[in-house]
């Protein structure tokens, strides 16, 4: 007979504030002994050191076979009560962990019903633990190589600690050059250093680092295997240059004939040729091909490029075609970014239709001395000074219409803007906000600096910005309608510029993006960490980290310590060299099995094997990843399922419908 | 006395590891309140979910089940979920085959991030089933025995 051991946990009064915990106490240890209860205990924090030691000592004393433990969610402490079975020489899989707080206590007003359901839900991990077998967690080794997805800041900082530590890293990144956003940047906030200044010996030091194979004009388009073992297939788009032989001269794209507006790298601002490097300090330094809009694509001649590229042999090779190489990689890092809120979506503000309405991207890019303006502030005409400037804030943020949440940065931003018109251009400044948020290190004493420049701030949110003259001194403006809310007053500000501080959102493909690589997204599109406060760099599955902005919108500061801690977490992957996994895998019983083959086809990992001259199946366990699917569908019954047994699933069942609910849940 | 309550039907709901039940923690987490009434058993997968669960659940007193897992195209073993949801069909036809309503079994998807539309979908079957009645399915020899909805501790004593 099993001896099991029940421990229901108070959690405070998390639990203990709507079950009633002594009853269920009391209940089991009276109506469970029959299926092997022989204690059953209640404490106010199990998880506590207090609380495993006790369940320790049960262990060694009564010599207890089982345990069940009624408290959190087993995604919270499964693993610190499997440790304390283990700590105590029992198996730690003959430990089930069932959850009275997420399912019951915090979700149920009804103290009755809420306890009666605890007893129910603590009777079918009774029921369930009788089943349970000791397992040994599967040991897989880990490749050591890395593959950080995404070349901004924080994808930069990750790779970069991972090859200081004598790794190796793929970096892939899909536009020619890494940088990022912050490459955009003219000045970074509180200090007001130069973004450029700052980034760009980061990005040389990644460029010519032994350790890191930079893929640049690329992306993933396949992710197979599992943590320690990943095979990635990456595009290299054909960039019709050869890298080998180019030197970064710059005479090709000097010579090409045909300019594009750059939508990326100049928010629009700029122009660049059908042949481009993206900016002068681009990592690599090499210059990549934009079928798109390349003549020679399109016309069958040009080929300017070509003629003058002064290497020999010639550089250019429009014979070059996409590559797709399958890269083995232990651990994946994604630092994919956000997009910056598109204006266009509201027309009130007259983004698109009235020149002078800026996205704060373009006005970075109006700031920076490599920009379209050589870092003059300059109305849409490229050549009037503005004298009046309105910084509208929570542009696409805050807002039910567009994105509920705050987008972080957009209030530092603002003031940064607001200090280099009045630095640059003497230009009176109004910023409109809804509030000011300012919560970092410096961050508030820049906004009171700004105060004492004399930045006027109007609290209120801007209802619309247009060129309709209705009062004198309007005429050739952009009229900013706002309710001051601290004052009661309509205002109508007559400004030259408006700057729309923009949200940050998802990258417009990050929900498929997610799919690939097999991890989830909130409902809003970023990406979901493994635990919002304790753990916000891993992600739902191992081996798989996220940092910077795609895990929610962040400053530099943030992104760059999200990147090292995703390198520390993949480093100590790493140095384990193997470690282990959770033993839930599906095997065949061979005499059981009638060679149906029902579930080869079923499972998405190839792990099933038929074996043609036995006329079995088998499962390779390190292919399985341990869904159950093959174990539903046998018609034999031949294959098993660990952790999730028929056996362990039926018993569960009855023990979840052990008692009713009619009768005693609703108080009379 | 009984007969002056409300019938208050016992649901057996199914989850994955990687979806729905992460939906369920997270309705926990957020306070987000629903029905009493639902009973939650872990599976790795949607696609674990043999039919025998089902109708083992039906038979030992449940009135309804509820069988959760990622929204489709978002399953953490690729398509499993595309697997229950081929099962779900089958097993619908199988219960009307069998007298039972089948209604009272209902396929959901909710992601990690969707405890609110978990509670929501628990709360509506909840009221489903309980419009539905009583199943009272197998009560007798292989199923809950009668006793035992009367009063259970007695049952049990």
């Amino acid at each position: 007979m099993e001896k099991i051991g029940v421990y229901v946990c108070h959690c405070g009064t998390n639990i203990a504030g709507v079950v009633n915990v002594e009853e269920v106490r009391d209940w089991t240890a009276k109506n469970l002994k029959d299926h092997g209860v022989v204690i059953s205990r209640d404490y106010k924090f199990m998880c506590s050191s207090l609380g495993q030691e006790l369940i320790e000592q049960d262990i060694k004393e009564q010599g207890l076979t089982r345990v069940v433990v009624a408290a959190c969610s087993p995604h919270l402490h499964e693993a610190t009560f499997r440790k304390a079975c283990g700590r105590a020489g029992m198996n730690p899989y003959m430990c089930e962990l069932v959850s009275i707080r997420e399912q019951a206590s915090w979700v149920h007003t009804d103290k009755v019903a809420a306890t009666q359901k605890s007893k129910a839900i603590l009777s079918g991990g009774v029921r369930r633990v009788e089943y349970h077998t000791a397992l040994e967690p599967l040991k897989v080794s880990i490749h050591p190589d890395t593959m950080v997805v995404g070349g901004g800041i924080a994808g930069i900082q990750a790779a970069l600690e991972i090859a200081d530590a004598g790794f190796h890293v793929y970096l892939v990144e899909r536009e020619p050059s890494i940088g990022g956003h912050m490459a955009q940047f003219d000045k970074t906030f509180p200090t007001l250093d130069c973004s450029a200044c700052i980034l760009t010996p980061k990005m040389v030091d990644v460029g010519s680092h032994p350790n890191i194979t930079l893929l640049t004009w690329s992306e993933v388009t396949k992710v197979d295997g599992y943590v320690g073992n990943f095979t990635v297939t990456v595009k290299k788009k054909a960039s019709y240059v050869n890298n080998d032989t180019c030197t970064g001269c710059g005479i090709c794209w000097e010579k090409c004939p045909k300019k594009v507006v750059d939508n990326v790298y100049e928010a629009g601002m700029g122009i660049r040729k059908a042949i481009y490097r993206p900016f002068p300090q681009a990592v690599p330094k090499y210059p990549v091909m934009d079928v798109d809009t390349c003549i020679y694509f399109e016309k069958g001649t040009c080929k300017a490029c070509e003629k003058f590229c002064p290497t020999e042999p010639n550089s250019i090779n429009f014979e070059q075609k996409d590559e797709f190489l399958d890269i083995p990689v232990g651990n994946i890092i994604l630092a994919t970014g956000y997009d910056a809120f598109d204006p266009h979506r509201i027309p009130q503000y007259g983004y698109g239709r009235l020149p002078n309405v800026f996205t704060s991207l373009e006005f970075e890019r109006l700031c920076n001395a490599a920009g379209p303006t050589g870092g003059n502030i300059l109305l849409r005409d490229g050549k009037t000074a503005p004298k009046v400037v309105g910084i509208v804030h929570c542009v696409g943020s805050r807002d039910k219409n567009y994105n509920e949440g705050c987008s972080a940065i957009c209030c530092m931003q603002s003031l940064k803007f607001a200090h280099l018109v009045h630095e640059r251009t003497g230009a009176e400044v109004y910023n409109f906000y809804i509030d000011i948020r300012t919560p970092g290190k410096s961050y508030d004493e820049f906004y009171q600096r700004l105060l004492e420049e004399g930045t006027h701030f109007v609290r209120g949110k801007v209802a619309e910005i247009s060129d309709a003259v209705r009062l004198p001194g309007e005429e050739g403006k952009l009229v900013i309608q706002v309710e001051d809310t601290l004052t009661g007053n309509q205002l109508r500000v007559p400004v030259d510029m408006a700057i729309l501080s923009v949200g940050l959102e998802p990258r417009a493909d990050a929900k498929e993006v997610a799919k690939l690589f097999g991890i989830s997204c909130s409902a809003n599109g970023w990406f979901t960490e493994r635990h919002p406060k304790l753990d916000p760099v891993a992600t739902m599955t191992d081996g798989i980290y996220i940092a910077g902005c795609v895990q929610g919108p962040k400053d530099i500061p943030a992104s760059v310590a999200q990147g090292a801690a995703t390198a520390a977490r993949v480093l100590g992957k790493i140095q384990q060299k193997e470690i282990a996994l959770e033993p839930v895998r599906a095997s065949v019983l061979e005499e059981k099995c009638s060679g149906c083959r029902i579930c080869n086809d079923l499972c998405p990992f190839n792990a099933i094997l038929f074996h043609e001259d036995k006329m079995v199946s088998e499962i390779n366990a390190a292919l399985c990843q341990g869904c159950g699917t093959c174990v539903a569908a046998c018609p034999a019954g031949a294959i098993s399922g660990t952790g999730f047994s028929n056996e362990q699933v039926l018993a569960q069942i009855e023990g979840l419908l052990l008692l009713n609910i009619s009768e005693d849940a609703v108080p009379a | 006395m009984t007969n002056n309550k409300p019938f208050e039907p016992v649901i057996i709901g199914f989850t994955c590891n990687w979806c729905s039940y992460r939906a369920a923690d997270l309705a926990g987490t957020s306070r987000t309140k629903y029905a009493p009434n639902i009973r939650l058993l872990r599976l790795m997968c949607s696609g674990r979910l043999d039919p025998t669960f089902v109708f083992k659940a039906l038979a030992n007193g449940a009135d309804g089940v509820m069988i959760t897992g990622c929204h489709p195209g978002e399953c953490h073993y690729l398509e499993q979920n595309y697997k229950a949801l081929r099962r779900f069909q089958l097993m619908r036809r199988t219960l009307e085959g069998l007298g039972v309503d089948p209604r009272r079994v209902k396929l959901v998807w909710a992601s990690a991030a969707e405890g609110a539309k978990f509670a929501q979908e628990v709360t509506s079957f909840v009221e489903e089933v309980r419009a539905l009645g009583p199943l009272n399915w197998g009560a007798g020899e292989n199923g809950r025995v009668a006793e035992y909805q009367s009063t259970p501790q007695e049952a049990l004593a």
